[in-house]
């Protein structure tokens, strides 16, 4: 089928939004692996949270609901927290606790409203949320096996992708829900590009999202990109994806580096999750399976371990999957097939990816 | 005392057993989910069942008794259920069952004992397929398809249609080769039909494609929650064509996930709703009596067809003016024009009851039952 220029950046737009939701998730399975050299499946189901915990958070709580979920941030923080024993406890460490609480006794009982968070709001929600659960799922399910062979781990990621699924079934049930989407981020931007067609009336429109998601991913790529490459605890994590005993025997707390890695790499699958939830606003269980797989395929394809891989592979995933239906529109059902020929494609001609280090060792 | 009681009691069987030798009752056994995961659609057939037989409970002058088991939405015992209608009970016919999966077991049986069957509500095409005996109350999945296509063509004079369907699900590849049949025969033009696959999210390679087409409808034959977001994706990518869809987009959250973008959607359904206006003489009878039967609980399709299986046995045994099983399944499968609940019915070839769509459109958010029609195959 011809494709008219009109139809080229339509289609363009199409697959920039596509290609960077792929790209935010792979950068979560890139990061772990480059660290620990275990590939995190239970990364999609994650990423399925994430997508969760911004529909529960923008939902209107009730007062009694509102009182329990601050109680419960504020034990978390009082769990989770690092805290050095030798030093006293910073105050910002009692006060959030007390504005916590405090806040609880007060919507709660004194002035019991029905309490509707922004948007804004419940999104850094979702994403503190489920990074507590990325460093659950690290503290159950991995750091009991850090010495065990790689494949036990691997193993182990399976069992917990499975377990979140069907407890997610349980707990959400399976009927899938409807989240809601702020207007501004679903009014199309309508741009005339007469200039390039030569025809007035060409026009094309483009979701916010499709500007959004890559603005987005740049810019907790380079987030994260800092925290790595310039900060103590980025020290700790390149040490420790080089040599794991010698970083412990140099004095440096293995195990709480590793769930600071795994609050980062969910963190990240839960802005994904959310941004997912934006653009396609229905959530179910098992949304996570498919758009992990294809996040997996886009990882290994810019070369697992690299997080600029990762992002350029998403891009590329996006691109090659919205072309393909463009150009064979009679193999659109094929469309998901093509994501993995692809990873087939790249194991047998390149097995380290697009940009990819040179490694002994691959799962 | 009790021996007064008793005397009463052996008096009245020794009554009814002399009336019953006077006219042997004609035995109609029903098989249904009365139990099980099933047991909310069983329990409302078996009742519209009972509401007919509480209407017409007397053919040929002879009284009708109903034999009824459960079938405990369970493969096996619906195979039992009809061992033990056919060999035991040896009655005339069977009604029965919800679920296509219990029919298709229960069929076998009833095969080999050469006893009819009139299914309530199994929609997959195999119940039926190179059966004798079987038959049923409703139509099949695909058939909606050309519902939508004569409805398109007809009632909105649409000539250019678009297909948008899950090449993975049987359901939607039936109705979606029906649609386009139909719509062909009828002079219209199928400008481009293309597939996803279940699972997916993103359509909008797709739907840019669509677009560019320029049709006047589309259809998709999909579930309501992909329904929702396709339709959702293509108003943002500037769609101006109307949308139609098949049964499996009738639930509300159609509406809260798709918003602004389901107003004017269209979608085929059973030819039964409570709130249908101008409701055919049958329908209206039959919601009456379901009333003053069924105080605070509404009817439903599924009571419409639990109601409509056993009138048919009536009109094929009077028909046959006999209650040989040969002769009954005669003139089921010569059904014709028959007034039934869900409009005038007509068992096909296959076995399968054609009668009219039912059209319904969202409008303002709320479905809106706009009548209905009768497709061309």
């Amino acid at each position: 089928m011809m494709l008219t220029p009109e139809l080229f950046i339509q289609h363009f737009f199409n697959a920039l939004a596509l290609g960077s939701l792929y790209g935010l998730i792979a950068i979560g399975y890139t990061m772990v692996y480059g660290i620990l050299r275990l590939i995190n499946f239970a990364h999609g189901d994650i990423f399925m949270l994430g997508a969760y915990f911004v529909f529960f958070s923008t939902i209107a709580f009730m007062p009694a609901w509102l009182a329990a979920l601050l109680v419960a941030i504020a034990l978390l923080i009082m769990f989770t927290t690092f805290r050095d024993k030798s030093k006293a406890t910073p105050a910002w460490y009692w006060g959030a606790q007390a504005l916590l609480l405090g806040l609880a006794g007060y919507y709660g009982f004194i002035s019991p409203v029905e309490f509707q968070p922004p948007w804004v709001l419940a999104v850094f929600f979702a994403i503190a949320v489920t990074s507590a659960c990325g460093i659950v799922v690290d503290r159950v399910a991995y750091q009991p096996l850090r010495d065990a062979p790689r494949i036990s781990a691997l193993i182990s990621a399976i069992g917990i992708s499975f377990l979140i699924e069907n407890l997610g079934v349980v707990v959400f049930s399976g009927l899938p829900r409807a989240v809601r989407q702020p207007d501004m981020l679903v009014k199309p931007i309508i741009a005339n590009i007469s200039a390039i067609t030569g025809n007035a009336d060409s026009v094309v429109r483009i979701s916010p999202m499709a500007l959004i998601v890559p603005s987005v991913s740049l810019l907790l790529v380079s987030g994260l990109l800092w925290i790595i490459y310039r900060t103590k605890p980025g020290l700790a994590m390149r040490s420790i994806s080089k040599d794991i005993e010698t970083t412990r025997l140099m004095g440096v707390s293995v195990n709480k580096v590793i769930a600071l890695t795994f609050a980062l790499g969910s963190a990240l699958a839960a802005a994904s999750g959310i941004m997912w939830a934006l653009r396609y606003p229905q959530i179910h269980p098992y949304m996570g399976v498919l758009p992990g797989f294809k996040a997996f395929i886009a990882a290994v394809f810019g070369g697992i371990g690299s997080i600029h891989g990762a992002m350029l592979g998403g891009l590329i995933l996006g691109f090659i999957e919205v072309f393909i239906t463009a150009t064979f529109p009679a193999l659109s059902g094929y469309r998901d097939a093509f994501a993995f020929v692809l990873l087939i494609v790249i194991l047998l001609w390149k097995p380290t990816g697009i940009m990819g280090a040179r490694t002994e060792e691959k799962i | 005392m009790s021996f007064k009681k008793l005397l009463a009691a052996t008096g009245m069987l020794l009554c009814m057993g002399i009336a019953a030798q006077a006219a042997e009752p004609i035995k109609i056994g029903v098989y249904l989910p009365l139990t099980g995961q099933n047991a909310f659609g069983g329990q409302l057939e078996l009742e519209g069942v009972q509401l007919a037989h509480k209407e017409m409970s007397q053919v040929l002058g002879r009284p009708v008794e109903l034999v009824i088991v459960d079938n405990k939405s369970d493969k096996v015992e619906a195979a039992n259920a009809v061992t033990r209608l056919t060999a035991k009970d040896k009655v005339t016919g069977i009604i029965g069952t919800y679920g296509s999966s219990l029919a298709m077991s229960g069929g076998e049986v009833a095969e080999k004992a050469k006893t009819p069957v009139i299914a309530t509500s199994a929609t997959n095409p195999l119940v039926t397929k190179d059966k004798k005996y079987y038959f049923r109350a409703c139509f099949i999945d695909p058939y909606q398809g050309a519902g939508a296509a004569t409805y398109v063509m007809q009632n909105l004079g649409f000539k250019r249609a678009a297909v948008l369907k899950d090449v993975a699900n049987d359901y939607a590849v039936g109705l979606a080769n029906f649609f386009a049949s139909s719509f062909k025969k009828q002079g219209g033009e199928i400008v481009v039909n293309l597939n996803y696959n279940s699972g997916d999210q993103d359509f909008t390679p797709q739907l840019t494609q669509i677009i560019s087409q320029k049709p006047d409808v589309l259809f998709i034959p999909a579930y309501f929650a992909e329904g929702a977001i396709i339709m959702k994706q293509a108003r943002e990518l500037g769609a101006t064509f109307r949308i139609i869809g098949g049964d499996a987009m009738d639930n509300p959250e159609t509406v809260k996930i798709g918003g602004q973008a389901v107003e004017g959607f269209l979608h085929t359904t059973f030819p039964y709703d409570m709130s249908m206006p101008n409701m055919n003489p049958a329908a209206k009878k039959f919601t009456e009596n379901w009333k003053v039967a069924f105080p605070g609980k509404d009817p439903n399709v599924n009571a419409a067809l639990g109601y409509t299986s056993y009138m048919m046995f009536m009109e094929a045994i009077k028909k046959a003016n006999s209650t040989d099983r040969e002769a009954v399944t005669k003139a089921l499968a010569e059904l014709k024009d028959f007034p039934a609940v869900t409009g005038t019915l007509t068992i096909n070839a296959t076995h399968d009851a054609e009668m009219p769509i039912g059209i319904i459109e969202i409008k303002d958010g709320k479905r809106v039952y706009k009548g209905e029609i009768t497709p061309k195959m």
